[in-house]
């Protein structure tokens, strides 16, 4: 394990974002969260870390992994944190 | 203030004095970017401004003058007051300032450091009185400054003195 922590960047009530919330939460990954502002112009910071200003967002320093959409990081999470 | 009569004078209060410990907390804190739950003791040193709401001139003039004297840039400053998050981004979108913001709606970081301020025709709506302290690495509070009037300032010059 690395000392930097695992940061989910999401939008309040963005169903994406929850959903990836409760895969995380289901298999005990903790993470921080960061809010980030429901305008697209607004999330600067979700673009220079992921090259797109979508959420959600998890970064991973566990692995070094970044990925964006929900289909993707709830696949990520189960492979990587879902097995015994 | 002389304003040939006499101001509104804020109750007795229960702020940490200087040499007492800090109350820590963790609420949302604002930046440019995002907010994220942070502890204050995770960010000391630091200068703590509680500032009424976001809005009302006090706020304005505080963190005018804040960053006019240039705070940010020689210490870590952070605000606390009860506007929201979303409230806390468009203040710092307006503003060229290096301070972070906790949001705390419910006050009850002002009512833990005995510095809340129930307002008079806001029924249901408080917020932190001005405040200034200067909170060491050890979370012990090295300087306190707490209002005593309504309205009434931070006495910025004496801030400058014992924290810079």
């Amino acid at each position: 394990m690395t000392d930097e922590q695992r940061v989910l960047y999401r939008l309040q009530a963005c169903p994406f974002c929850e959903r990836v919330v409760r895969v995380l939460d289901e298999y005990g990954v903790d993470y921080e969260s960061r809010f980030v502002e429901p305008l697209h112009s607004e999330r600067d910071v979700v673009k220079r870390v992921s090259g797109s200003r979508t959420v959600p967002v998890l970064v991973d320093p566990e692995t070094g992994a970044t990925l964006t959409e929900s289909d993707n990081i709830v696949e990520y999470v189960e492979t990587y944190y879902g097995g015994e | 203030m002389d304003l040939g009569f006499p101001v509104v004078e804020l109750p007795s209060h229960d702020a940490p004095a200087e040499g007492d410990g800090a109350p820590d907390f963790v609420r949302p804190l604002v930046n440019d970017e995002y907010w994220v739950d942070t502890a204050l003791s995770s960010l000391v040193p630091s200068v703590v401004v509680f500032y009424p709401m976001n809005g009302s001139f006090p706020a304005t003039y505080i963190w005018d003058e804040v960053e006019e004297r240039g705070w940010d840039e020689r210490s870590n400053v952070v605000g606390v007051t009860a506007s929201t998050p979303y409230s806390h981004a468009r203040f710092l979108d307006d503003r060229d300032l290096g301070a972070r913001l906790f949001s705390d709606p419910s006050n009850s970081v002002a009512r833990d450091w005995g510095i809340a301020n129930d307002l008079d025709g806001m029924e249901g709506v408080e917020e932190p009185r001005p405040a200034v302290f200067a909170v060491d690495a050890d979370m012990t509070v090295e300087y306190a400054w707490v209002a005593d009037e309504y309205p009434e300032f931070p006495p910025y010059d004496e801030v400058e003195e014992a924290v810079f």
